[in-house]
């Protein structure tokens, strides 16, 4: 007897194992053996639709049928019900994964491989135009590095980690610049210390399409010359160390990293370091002193890393989306991509919804596309269904939006002119029970936890602004109404200290969320008590300070 | 108690870790990492050795140490319970969440149990933000976390430490 043998797919996204996918694989493995079904489960990356995981696809004649999400309690129902034919009878049946409405209105450019493969068959990224990019870069390496460089700058890709610098330009001037002496070598740093609350699209690149940061990262230093790469990881994403520690390994193995990569004559080599907890390694000067094995204190610019970055030496220090989208861009030419998007933010952004949402998870979609489309369309509203009040954008040295900002398209100068950012694409949503003043407080005291302490306006002005919000509330509990005007004043000079004197983009726009609650939720500021937990939490933070 | 001979052997692991790494290009980090992951914590004997083999003195190690919110220069719990106390998880009403975990444990952030099972810490993020609130235990990040759940996850630590008996 032949017994057809079912391919199912499961998720090992941080995520996706957050709601108990390796629970349902166990149950998926241990019932169909007792039930003498044959089934190979692929784990693979996320797809991205995190109100959906576990989501568990079969592989079928019409394609990945999904059903979602799915729990241990589901399985033997699934089973019964004929999902290894992908039967459409359960009630956690979805379809065609391709034909899920989130899925199917996106424009998945950078993420064109998450979910669908295993993060860790570099077959499976060769078979889905993997290396293709890598390929054609070493066919222009024959012209020079500068077509290479050309390329990325014809592409208008900025930054993508929240500064939205021209990439192209970044990678000209590591390329001009030169090393100290000639045993010296220039550097790729990825920055992967994506910190800010409500961003996930770096972890989802990395344990979804690791091969695509390496790709990138390699491109990278064939445009400029450089032979050693880093990838600077948050010690927060264990799951992600996991998986690019061995993705690495495969490359080496199969002679992507390494000297004379694929016979070309060019090495380049890359290593994974860990960060430790501190959210301002996320600044590229502070990442660069981890990185040296000091403490993460921010440099003073000029110099810029591109000149003088890593032990002195020219250093492109990229984020992870923007190097993973170098392999696209490379591998289907820049007019590509520059033909999504608009105005100067050309391309695509890897939007992330999160927070009070009823579908929360990663959105890619060419610039352009306003904030209510993307958390009424896909995020379906709120996730208690209560009206929004909020939305953060950014993370969280990102404005709070109030319902009137809402129309704003997604697309760094449009945000600029409203004072907000767009940042690393975080769309974080509250619903009405949230306390604004709770959150204009919480912004101060983020930054006084996470200030590197170098520079006065950011280490001390954020204390004395925690300080200022309480003081405040004190005098609105005691009728001081004077006071509280006084009090306020005094905020708002704070905030243009801490925005005009820090050194870098910490202290100087933590002031971004509280002006945001001054300027938009007035009449909630102060008036708006913080709950009675949050009122115990706040003095107990208040009382350490002292 | 520590007896001579096991101080010998944390000394001699220690300096083994120590070797290992001292010859990459910035690798106090590294070394920390490898030595928190074995011990669980960085003992304060490491600092000597570190200070050694690096060339660096013990406070500017001490100052890298003293930095970092990973690193810890005290034994830890067994399980290591981190709350995300980011803005996306404050939405789905985490500041409650750490209220009851605090209270269920009977300890704050940066404590220690007094059966030693648990710490508690705070953390900047999971990214996990499409199912907050979140928390980590080890390594194991739980989306969608509330107070029940919690209640029924750390009684299983708990059983699970009775069942394999106190480790070290």
């Amino acid at each position: 007897m032949t017994t057809r043998i079912t391919t199912l797919y499961l998720p090992i996204d941080t995520t996706a194992l957050s709601m108990g996918a390796d629970e349902v694989a166990k149950a998926i493995e241990f019932q169909t053996t007792a039930n003498q079904q044959a089934v190979k489960i692929i784990r693979n990356g996320s797809r991205g639709l995190f109100f959906l995981e576990p989501m568990l696809e079969v592989e079928t004649a019409q394609g990945r049928v999904a059903y979602g999400p799915v729990s241990i309690d589901d399985v033997e129902s699934l089973l019964a019900q004929g999902m290894l034919n992908g039967a459409p009878s359960h009630p956690l049946y979805l379809g065609l994964t391709e034909s899920i409405p989130y899925l199917a209105k996106q424009q998945r450019l950078t993420f064109q491989r998450a979910g669908i493969i295993d993060p860790l068959s570099i077959e499976s990224y060769i078979k889905h135009q993997g290396f293709n990019g890598l390929s054609n870069a070493l066919t222009l390496l024959a012209q020079g590095r500068q077509s290479i460089v050309d390329e990325i700058k014809a592409s208008g890709l900025r930054g993508r980690g929240g500064a939205a610098f021209p990439t192209g330009i970044k990678w000209q001037t590591v390329l001009d610049a030169k090393v100290s002496s000639p045993e010296q070598k220039k550097y790729i740093v990825c920055n992967a210390d994506e910190g800010d609350s409500g961003t996930f699209s770096d972890r989802l690149l990395m344990e979804a399409d690791p091969f695509s940061l390496l790709e990138g990262m390699i491109i990278a230093g064939l445009a400029v010359g450089a032979t050693q790469g880093y990838i600077y990881l948050r010690s927060e994403y264990p799951q992600a160390h996991k998986i690019l520690e061995q993705a690495v390994a495969l490359a080496y193995q199969h002679q992507y990293l390494g000297d004379n990569i694929q016979g070309s004559d060019q090495n380049f080599d890359i290593e994974v370091r860990l960060g430790a907890g501190a959210y301002i390694c996320g600044e590229e000067t502070a990442l660069l002193e981890s990185l040296e094995g000091k403490r993460g204190l921010v440099r003073a610019k000029p110099p810029l890393p591109a000149i003088e970055g890593l032990f002195g030496q020219p250093t492109i220090v990229n984020n992870v989306i923007s190097l993973a989208t170098v392999p696209t861009i490379l591998a289907k030419g820049a007019q590509y991509y520059q033909d999504y998007g608009v105005g100067r933010s050309r391309g695509t952004l890897a939007f992330q919804l999160a927070g009070n949402i009823k579908q929360g998870g990663l959105v890619e979609l060419a610039f352009g596309t306003s904030l209510a489309e993307i958390v009424n369309d896909f995020g379906a509203g709120t996730y208690t269904g209560k009206p929004m009040k909020a939305i953060q954008v950014g993370g969280p040295l990102g404005a709070y939006l109030p319902e009137q900002q809402w129309h704003t398209p997604l697309d760094y100068e449009a945000f600029s002119a409203i004072g907000a950012v767009l940042g690393h694409g975080g769309i974080v949503v509250f619903d009405h029970s949230v306390s604004m003043t709770e959150q204009a407080r919480f912004a101060m005291e983020f930054c006084a936890v996470e200030s590197c302490g170098k520079c006065t306006p950011c280490r001390i002005g954020s204390t004395r602004g925690v300080e200022v919000i309480d003081k405040m509330l004190a005098a609105h509990q005691q009728g001081q109404a004077t006071t509280q005007a006084e009090l306020n004043t005094l905020l708002v000079d704070l905030c243009d200290t801490m925005e005009d004197g820090s050194l870098c983009a910490m202290g100087g726009m933590t002031p971004n969320p509280v002006n945001s609650v001054l300027n938009h939720f007035a009449d909630d500021f102060i008036t708006d008590q913080p709950s009675k937990h949050v009122e115990t939490l706040l003095k107990a933070s208040a009382k350490e300070q002292h | 108690m520590i007896t001579h001979s096991k101080t010998q052997s944390l000394e001699q692991t220690l300096s083994a870790i120590v070797e290992q790494k001292k010859e990459l290009p910035g690798a106090l980090l590294p070394i920390l990492h490898d030595i928190q992951h074995h011990c669980g914590y960085i003992p304060q004997i490491a600092l000597t050795i570190i200070s050694k083999a690096l060339k660096q003195t013990e406070a500017e190690i001490y100052g890298v140490i003293s930095f970092y919110a990973h690193f810890h220069l005290e034994p830890q719990g067994k399980h290591t319970i981190e709350i995300c106390r980011g803005e996306a998880c404050q939405s789905m009403g985490s500041m409650a969440l750490e209220q009851a975990i605090k209270s269920k444990l009977n300890i704050d952030f940066g404590q220690t149990t007094p059966d030693k099972n648990f710490t508690l810490e705070p953390v900047y993020c999971l990214g996990n933000c499409a199912c907050s609130p979140s928390i980590k235990v080890g390594d194991k990040t739980y989306g969608q976390m509330t107070s029940e759940k919690f209640s029924s996850l750390s009684e299983q630590l708990s059983l699970y430490k009775i069942s394999l008996g106190e480790e070290h």
